[in-house]
Parts: C-alpha cells; sequence; structure tokens
C-alpha cells in the first residue's frame, strides 16, 4: 500500500469517522483543523494535528492553497475531504493533481462534470437516465415556452446550485418571468453563475438515492437505495434503507441508472446518485449527483457490512474494486437519525455552546458517529450536526423499535437539539407506516406545532 | 460608510455613561477600541477577513509543545498562516534577524511560502529579537510562535 498517511481535511464526526478506518489499517492521520477545532475530539484521536487557520470556515476548511501546502508540510500522501468544505471544489482535487498528492475521490474532471447542474442532467440524458421534464433556459420567453410545455407546478434552479439551495418553486405561469429574473440575480450572487433551468415540480415526490463505489475505469457497483425524504427546507434529517414500499423491481431500474450514469463518466471512488420518485407517476428523475462521501453513509455499511471509507482509501490507493456487484449483499433494514445542535421550538435555530453532558446509546445494531463529550463546545463557525444514531435490525418495525429505544437512551445537556422531535416522528403512525413523501415533514411539524399550543393553553 | 469625529465623540459620550469600563467595535473593516481614561481614541483599518474573528475563547492548542519563554515579558510573533517558515530572503543568504538583532514593528523576521506563495512576516512589536523558535524550511502552523521579542519601552 502506497498511502500511509492520510492528511484529513474536515472536522466534525466524519473526521473521526475517516479516523477509525484509518486507525484500522495501520493508516497514520494528520487532522488539518482550524483554530476552534485544536481541542476537538477528532484532534486528540488524529495521530497529528495542524492549525491551518483561524475558525472561520473561508480562513481554513475552505482554504485550499493551506490544505495542500499542509499536506505536503507533513508528507502525507493523500488527501480525505470528507462532505461539505472542499470535497467537491474542482480547484482542491485539482492542485492535488498537480502536485501528487493522492485525493480520496473523484477526479477534477468528474467533479465538475456533476458539479454543474446542467452539464449532469445532459449526462444523464446521455446515459439513457430519466431526468424530469424540462431544460435550460436563457430567456424569459424561452422559459415560458418550456413552461406551457411541462405545465405547472415548476421548479426554477440554479445551474451552479445543488442540496437544495437556488430554487424557486413557481405556481403560476404568470409568475414564471419574475420568479427567472430572481432565482437568475441570487443564483449569480451566491454561485457565482446566474444561468438557471427549469423542470418538472414533483408534489408527491420521495427522494431515494444510490450509492456507488466506482474503480475509475469504468467498472461500478452499487450498495442499494437509502430514502431520505424526511427532510426540512431540503436537509436530511432521517434516513432509512430499503426505501420502503418500493417493488423489487423498481429498486432494481433505480440502482441500475445510477450504475449506467456513473458507468459513463468511468467514476472513481463513493459517490451518491439522487433521484426523485414520482409517486402518482410511478416514474423517477435524475436530480443530482453527490461527488463525495455522505453523511447517511452508514445505513448502507450497516446492511452491506462494507467500509466505504476503506474502499475509497482502496480505490485512491489503486487497488481497484475490490467488490464485484453479486458479492453485495443487503440484509435487514437501517436508519438514522442525525441530532443536531438546534431548537425545533425556535424554527431549527442553531443552538451552540458547551455540551455539559453527554451520553450516547450503545448495544447491538446500534452505531452512534460523533465528536461529542462531555465538556465537548460546539462552536457557531460550522453546522450543527452533533451526532448521527444508526440502528440496523432484521426488519423495519423491528429497526424503529431500536431507534426509540436508542433515542431515549440518549442524554444531551447544555445546548438544545432535535431529540424530542425525533421521538416524535418514530412514534408518528403516518412515519410508521413508511414511504412518507417530502412534503410530510413540513406537515408533521405544523400539526406538532398546534398541538402544543394546543396544551399550552389548555 | 465610515465613522465620522461626530459618531465618535458620540459613542464615547454613550461610553462615559455607562458602566463599562472600554468599548470595542467592529464594522466594514474599521476597529474602534475605547477605554475609560485612556486619551485619543484610533481608528485603525483591520483585515476584513482574518482579523474580524470574533475571539471570546481563545483556543489553547493542547498539542502544541512550545518552549518556555527564557524571560517573563516577551513579546511573541506568530505566524500570520500555516506554511513553510524561511528565515532568510534567499538560500544561502543571511537570516533577516538573528537573536540579538533589533527590530521595530516593520522588521520583516521571515517569509511564509503557501504553495509558491511568499508571504513576509512582520515583527509586530519595537524591541530586540531574543529567542528563534522556527526552524528554517520548516512546516509551521497558523498562530504558532515563530519568535520571542523584548519589547522596547
Amino acid at each position: 500500500m502506497a498511502i500511509r498517511r492520510i492528511l484529513i481535511a474536515n472536522r466534525g464526526e466524519i473526521a473521526i469517522r475517516v479516523i477509525r478506518t484509518c486507525k484500522a489499517l495501520g493508516i497514520e492521520t494528520v487532522l488539518a483543523a482550524s483554530a476552534a477545532d485544536l481541542e476537538s475530539l477528532p484532534a486528540r484521536l488524529a495521530d497529528r494535528t495542524v492549525c491551518i487557520g483561524p475558525p472561520r470556515p473561508a480562513d481554513s476548511y475552505l482554504k485550499v492553497d493551506a490544505i495542500v501546502q499542509a499536506a505536503l508540510g507533513v508528507k502525507a500522501d493523500a488527501i480525505h475531504p470528507g462532505y461539505g468544505f472542499l470535497s467537491e471544489r474542482t480547484a482542491l482535487a485539482r492542485l492535488c493533481e498537480e502536485v501528487g498528492v493522492i485525493f480520496i475521490g473523484p477526479s477534477s474532471v468528474q467533479i465538475e462534470a456533476v458539479g454543474d447542474k446542467l452539464r449532469a442532467r445532459a449526462e444523464a440524458e446521455l446515459a439513457g437516465v430519466p431526468t424530469a421534464p424540462g431544460g435550460a433556459v436563457d430567456t424569459v420567453s424561452e422559459a415560458l415556452a418550456v413552461g406551457r410545455k411541462i405545465g405547472p407546478p415548476l421548479l426554477v434552479k440554479a445551474v451552479g446550485g445543488g442540496g437544495g439551495r437556488g430554487m424557486k418553486r413557481v405556481d403560476r405561469l404568470e409568475d414564471l418571468p419574475a420568479a427567472m429574473d430572481m432565482a437568475a440575480a441570487e443564483a449569480g450572487a451566491a454561485f457565482g453563475d446566474a444561468r438557471v433551468y427549469l423542470e418538472r415540480f414533483v408534489t408527491h415526490g420521495r427522494h431515494v438515492e444510490v450509492q456507488i463505489l466506482g474503480d475509475g475505469e469504468g467498472r461500478v457497483v452499487h450498495l442499494g437505495e437509502r430514502d431520505c425524504s424526511v427532510q426540512r427546507r431540503y436537509q436530511k434529517l432521517i434516513e432509512e434503507t430499503p426505501a420502503p414500499g418500493l417493488s423489487v423491481d423498481f429498486r432494481a431500474r433505480i440502482h441500475n441508472a445510477a450504475v449506467q450514469f456513473t458507468e459513463r463518466l468511468s467514476y472513481r471512488s463513493a459517490g451518491t446518485v439522487e433521484f426523485l420518485v414520482d409517486l402518482e407517476r410511478g416514474v423517477f428523475y435524475f436530480l443530482e449527483m453527490n461527488a463525495r462521501i455522505q453523511v447517511e453513509h452508514p445505513i448502507s455499511e450497516a446492511v452491506t457490512g462494507v467500509d466505504v471509507v476503506s474502499e475509497q482509501i482502496a480505490i485512491a490507493d489503486g487497488s481497484g474494486l475490490r467488490l464485484r456487484q453479486e458479492d453485495v449483499r443487503a440484509r435487514g433494514c437501517a436508519v438514522e437519525c442525525r441530532i443536531n445542535a438546534e431548537d425545533p421550538a425556535r424554527d431549527f435555530h442553531p443552538s451552540p455552546g458547551t455540551v455539559r453532558t453527554a451520553e450516547w446509546p450503545s448495544g447491538d445494531g446500534v452505531r452512534v458517529d460523533t465528536h461529542i463529550f462531555s465538556g465537548a463546545r460546539i462552536p457557531p463557525f460550522y453546522d450543527s450536526l452533533m451526532a448521527k444514531i444508526i440502528v440496523h435490525a432484521a426488519d423495519r418495525p423491528a429497526a424503529l423499535k431500536r431507534m426509540r429505544h436508542a433515542l431515549a437512551a440518549t442524554r444531551i445537556e447544555g445546548v438544545a437539539t432535535n431529540l424530542a422531535f425525533h421521538l416524535d416522528v418514530m412514534a408518528d403512525p403516518e412515519f410508521q407506516a413508511g414511504g412518507v413523501d417530502t412534503s410530510y415533514l413540513p406537515r408533521f411539524l405544523e400539526s406538532r406545532r398546534l398541538m402544543q399550543e394546543a396544551r399550552a393553553h389548555g | 460608510m465610515t465613522l465620522s469625529a461626530k459618531d465618535v465623540a458620540d459613542i464615547m459620550r454613550l461610553l462615559e455613561q455607562s458602566s463599562f469600563d472600554n468599548l470595542s467595535l467592529e464594522m466594514n473593516g474599521v476597529k474602534l477600541n475605547l477605554q475609560r481614561g485612556s486619551a485619543v481614541p484610533v481608528q485603525q483599518p483591520t483585515v476584513p477577513s482574518a482579523a474580524a474573528e470574533p475571539q471570546a475563547q481563545p483556543a489553547h492548542p493542547v498539542q502544541r509543545k512550545v518552549k518556555s519563554p527564557t524571560e517573563p515579558g516577551l513579546a511573541e510573533v506568530a505566524s500570520p498562516l500555516l506554511g513553510i517558515f524561511y528565515r532568510a530572503p534567499k538560500p544561502g543568504e543571511p537570516p533577516f534577524v538573528e537573536v540579538g538583532s533589533k527590530v521595530t514593528e516593520d522588521t520583516v523576521v521571515g517569509i511564509i511560502e503557501v504553495m509558491k506563495l511568499m508571504n513576509s512576516v512582520c515583527a509586530g512589536v519595537k524591541g530586540e529579537v531574543v529567542e528563534i523558535l522556527a526552524e528554517n524550511e520548516a512546516l509551521v502552523e497558523f498562530d504558532e510562535i515563530l519568535l520571542r521579542v523584548r519589547p522596547e519601552a
């Protein structure tokens, strides 16, 4: 193995996740941390920590030069970017390619190909993967023509957006010109790219994504799908695998679509192809591809037994794909709840601070990925993810039961969290029935709010 | 928008009437530090990015082994960024400073290279170099102490 030392260009639970696999493989880890994270748990677990800059992400975790200089300075063979931050920035992958540091992820060309949403859409069409009716629109008259053809409701999407950012819903065609102008202006300011495109808005859609691993030479295997329909403002809160209620045939088709799409790109490393499942029409559409490891990867690991980080490292190291599709077998059901330091009572407002007490669940079929311990500080500069509680059981009812016990055994004091919210969802009959769409969570939160108000007044 | 003399006077009056002893205000790259009893307030431009850090609780880098100072009261010159530290302008040339060198705020004490980009580091303090901690051509981290200076009164 050529990779002996890995620089981890990330923080929080994903940094620990990478360290854990590196320790198992006997690979040294160097954490590139900001000044706010020098006493974090990953900094204590890594073999070495280097301070790359001040707390603000723009001055540390987003500095391509500092990260690559740090890798060269500590003589790391490779960089693992985690998720978020620089993980899908072409600039980091490209600089790594230039200076000969291994980037544990796809090539810069592949990141570019899927990062531009319009180009990704075109790639999907070329691969024979269904996309939602719509397309690129340069002018308002073009937009109106496309809009009339598809029919409202419509989504105006930013080419440079993703993960729910840079989208506008349009219910009436007469609102389209104004929405398009606004979307283009916002996209220009936020992503430096004012291009927008139109897509049909699916009223009853489910978010289903497929985890893939590619060797970079055209061979791809998938690790099954994940249903991430429980979202609030496009932020995923609960994920599960398998996606409830999909037929064997439908699942096979969606898996194949992900493989077809990524094989055509000769995609390298771990990635996720996201689809929108249109329940009313019984079809699925390509949404976007995430060219990185994802937050919710552990549920795929739970049911398949595959260590995604370990495979990423092996592929980056030139060992290729060590799995054949027939080796991948999914067993049982896995569910993940994201525990965030945010207050559902205050519209999920972030609640940074010092965690006085943190007690996490354990036991059969329970996994907790976290960097939070009693006394840990949650700095205000970064996202609010505290932990991922992952359960695995023989079937969905057993997994949900296990999750309820795991959540009940969790105790966090000092900061507000969404723990109680998760317990409420687990106890909700509609969620228990399975197969909720993306409109579920806003509805659930509204009825929960009304109930709490009634209780307060009663 | 910047602070006018009248704004500063108004803010000073507010501080006078308050129960606080000092006030620090930062807006649009302008930093204003007021202290009860001190003479004239200084308006100094700040770098809007790095310098504007809210550092309520400074991090204590537990892992860094820093040589303790040889005498009390020394000023520390810390690295403004992560990179490779060079003591001289070019290989083979004499170092910018040695132990015993007199420096002023603007004296260049070293260069930090970040991916071929050279950044000069100034002493930021007037006095005499007492210790040099960072090694030539070694990786230095953000905020790592490069050298210590005995400030001149």
